[in-house]
């Protein structure tokens, strides 16, 4: 984490309503450059609704979504044009979808998925466009034979390193994920957070990770935000809200699983 | 096959309006036909009409050539690059029974040229209209399935999928392997299927002084590329665009230049390449005679 | 160090208080620690003593910011210049920040991240987040090589994660993470226990050094022995003790 004047992100206010039933209620945050939030909740809590509105893949009801841009200073997300918004999310902003299907291209190769970004912003050459697909699938530890292999044909780990090497080829700066890692065999599990991990720090990317897993949100988020109905119950360091948790959904949540 | 080989010119069917299309219906077409001119290479979506033949044979291009054409037009329909194919001789009675045109091979001599999956090798002229079928006007459908997302990717010229294709093609066959219906940008801003043509005659969209009208009738859709107007082939820079080449000239003609067809001439293997336009082919033998 | 800086306190702790409420156990509140208040300078080691459960540990943590005071305040100098930062308010960046720069802490068990070879376990402090480049990265390895042969650690186990390792090896990798940094203050939980008496000797004499720097050490030592041998004053946790019916 650079010494900002700034946070890379500001979130005021997010309220969203399914009909009657509100399902986020007045959640605001800030996060800077490089820094990792968890957001952990269970299911129903809002935590993915407030990531689809904070990541501006859908419109609150309430509230605003302030993000710092590399060249035009800080910007209402809501307020962008469609078109804005859509470079920003392909080029500045990544996200990590829980089911790699939604996030990768099941019928074009990984080297095609992962050059898709680079293609849309107007790469125009197709050996350079390979070589960084290359590259990527090796920071991402996938085996680079398998570059023209269609996603249909590969593990759900691999998948979601796809999926992750995809987002990261522009270096965005922030990175959306929506429960990365379940869904996953435990072993997977444990080497793609890992992965996850030294990118995070390696890249100095700021993240929000959605995750109903505390241990996901111990391994990779400096910070912690615990969802319950819609309402941010708590929020501190993450090791202080594992290991001092004062609400008492909070202390319920920490002990009800094996030592996170 | 020449002019005389057509039928005579037959009297027009009373028993249908002119054109087979009632009046209101030929007037929407061509408001769609209007805008699709004012925004080259747009899909303009329109109410396509039930026709009296299948979808898939030329519908949409029926459907435009009926709101364009008039009394004094002069009418040719090519499938593949020749006029005596079904489909072809098909839409070109279709057109005699309904509007008593004249009707003609010759690609000079039209007004109106409908075409399946090719475009004529002789230069085509101002005042001339080639009118394309389409079976898929959505360029971008195949590796995009969601229409509402590809509505969007249009609006916001957000292309870079199309490239993903073409990559996908030299990652798996070391070239880019589509030879026909091959992507194009028109006048720098939409990205438009141009019918199953082969890619040899993409060039000739470009700067083409005709007007070129696209229908598709089950998809619903027109679009244009007016008279010289930029179309542009996609590609690398380290893949540039190519049309195909042929080792040996036309067996009947000689021409060296023009899109062949292998032509199977008995049961032992035996074949041979000739023009696939027939027009063409016949125009360069008639006048070595 | 200057004399006016040795005057200045790194730590200062004052009506510190510490109680865990338990919610889900009908609101049972646990009080472990009152009226905590103690100044730790430039130089000096205090050793909390007290029986288990007298909350040396939670007074750690606290300083640690791992735990959330209920009352009173940690004032730290984030650098000799500047004004004191209260960690007991301080907002999460400003916390991480302190970490970062200022509180080392050894705790008594290694977090291993799986996959990470020991020397980059402790070679990491240094480094920071982002990509360090290379020059960087050769001091950070070269230090962290020093500590790693000074704490005996074999050679061949430098690029093993410590994951596999035994207790001691642990215990080890996470002292030598703890000094390869000059922290102002640096919190030390039972450092030698599981080590023997030739690696508990060179943690004295780490501690020592740390001492000489201008490091503030604050350190729970199990062993009496090592106590006397580094402590520069001895901190009676029994003082800090909530009283029967006190909240």
């Amino acid at each position: 984490m650079s010494e900002d004047t700034q946070p890379i992100l500001r979130v005021e206010g997010i309220v969203k309503h399914y009909g009657s039933r509100v399902a986020v209620d007045g959640v605001s945050f800030e996060l800077w450059a490089g820094e990792v939030l968890a957001i952990v909740g269970e299911s129903g809590s809002g935590k993915t609704t407030l990531l689809n509105a904070v990541a501006a893949r859908a419109r609150p009801d309430g509230g605003r979504v302030s993000f710092l841009t590399r060249h035009e200073g800080v910007v209402d997300v809501h307020a962008m044009s469609e078109a804005q918004r859509r470079l920003l999310a392909r080029t500045d902003w990544g996200y990590v979808h829980q089911d790699a299907v939604q996030g990768l291209r099941m019928n074009v190769s990984a080297g095609a998925n992962v050059g898709e970004r680079l293609m849309a912003l107007g790469e125009r050459h197709y050996g350079r466009i390979r070589n960084e697909a290359a590259s990527w699938l090796e920071r991402v530890e996938m085996d680079v034979t398998r570059i023209d292999d269609t996603p249909a044909t590969f593990s759900g780990g691999m998948r979601q390193r796809l999926q992750i090497a995809r987002n990261l080829v522009t270096r965005p700066r922030l990175v959306f994920m929506d429960e990365p890692t379940s869904g996953l065999d435990v072993s997977v599990q444990a080497k793609l957070l890992d992965l996850l991990r030294s990118l995070t720090r390696g890249l100095s990317l700021a993240a929000i990770v959605v995750t109903h897993d505390l241990a996901v949100a111990r391994l990779l988020a400096h910070r912690m935000v615990v969802m319950k109905d819609g309402r941010v119950v708590e929020t501190g360091l993450t090791d202080q809200v594992l290991d001092d948790p004062q609400h008492p959904y909070t202390q319920l949540l920490v002990s009800s699983v094996l030592q996170p | 096959m020449n002019v005389s080989d057509l039928p005579a010119p037959v009297e027009r069917d009373a028993n249908f309006n002119f054109a087979y299309l009632d009046e209101r219906t030929k007037r929407m077409i061509r408001r769609a036909i209007l805008k699709a001119v004012s925004i080259p290479g747009y899909q303009v979506p329109f109410g396509s009409r039930e026709m009296p033949l299948p979808y898939g044979w030329g519908t949409g291009g029926i459907q435009v050539t009926a709101s364009i054409i008039g009394p004094s037009d002069v009418l040719k329909v090519i499938d593949q690059g020749a006029d005596d194919t079904v489909n072809a001789v098909n839409i070109r009675r279709f057109f005699q029974r309904t509007t008593a045109v004249e009707v003609t091979t010759r690609t000079t001599d039209a007004t109106i040229i409908q075409t399946r999956h090719r475009i004529p090798e002789t230069p085509l002229a101002a005042g001339q209209v080639l009118v394309y079928q389409v079976p898929l006007p959505e360029p971008l459908q195949k590796l995009e399935p969601r229409e509402v997302e590809t509505r969007s990717m249009h609006g916001l010229a957000e292309y870079g999928l199309m490239h993903v294709k073409l990559y996908e093609d030299i990652a798996r066959f070391g070239h880019i392997a589509t030879t026909y219906d091959y992507p194009v940008m028109v006048d720098g801003r939409y990205l438009m299927a141009p019918s199953p043509i082969p890619k040899f005659d993409n060039p000739k969209m470009h700067m083409c002084p005709a007007l070129q009208l696209f229908g598709a009738g089950r998809e619903k859709r027109i679009y244009a590329v007016p008279p010289w107007t930029k179309v542009e082939s996609l590609a690398f820079d380290d893949h540039p665009f190519e049309v195909q080449r042929w080792s040996q000239p036309c067996a009947m003609c000689g021409d060296t230049g023009s899109f062949l067809d292998e032509v199977i001439t008995d049961d032992a293997g035996g074949r041979m390449f000739v023009c696939s336009d027939t027009d063409h082919c016949l125009a360069r033998r008639t006048a070595d005679e | 160090m200057n004399h006016a800086e040795t005057l200045l306190p790194a730590l200062r702790v004052a009506g510190l208080s510490k109680r865990f409420t338990l919610h889900n156990q009908g609101g049972v509140e646990l009080p472990v620690l009152e009226g905590v208040t103690l100044d730790a300078f430039r130089g000096e080691c205090l050793a909390l003593d007290g029986p288990s459960g007298a909350g040396k540990s939670t007074l750690l943590k606290l300083i640690y910011a791992n735990y959330r005071a209920s009352a009173g305040s940690i004032r730290v100098r984030r650098t000799s210049a500047a004004a004191e930062v209260d960690v007991t308010t301080a907002d999460p960046r400003t916390l991480l920040a302190l970490r970062r720069d200022t509180i080392g802490y050894v705790s008594q068990f290694l977090r291993t991240v799986p996959r990470v070879g020991a020397l980059d376990v402790v070679a990491e402090p240094l480094l920071g987040t982002a990509d360090a480049d290379t020059s960087a990265l050769r001091d950070a390895h070269r230090k962290a090589q020093e500590l790693l042969l000074r704490l005996r650690i074999p050679q061949r186990l430098w690029h093993v994660p410590p994951a596999t390792f035994s207790g001691g090896e642990q215990q080890r990798i996470n002292i030598a993470r703890s000094f390869i940094r000059s922290w102002p203050v640096l919190l030390l939980d039972e450092p030698t226990a599981s080590l023997d008496a030739d690696n508990c000797s060179t943690v004295v004499s780490l501690i020592d050094e740390a001492r000489a720097r201008g490091a503030a050490v604050i350190g729970i030592f199990h062993d009496a022995r090592v106590r006397e041998r580094v402590a520069t004053r001895v901190i009676d946790m029994e003082r800090f003790q909530p009283r029967p019916g006190s909240r």
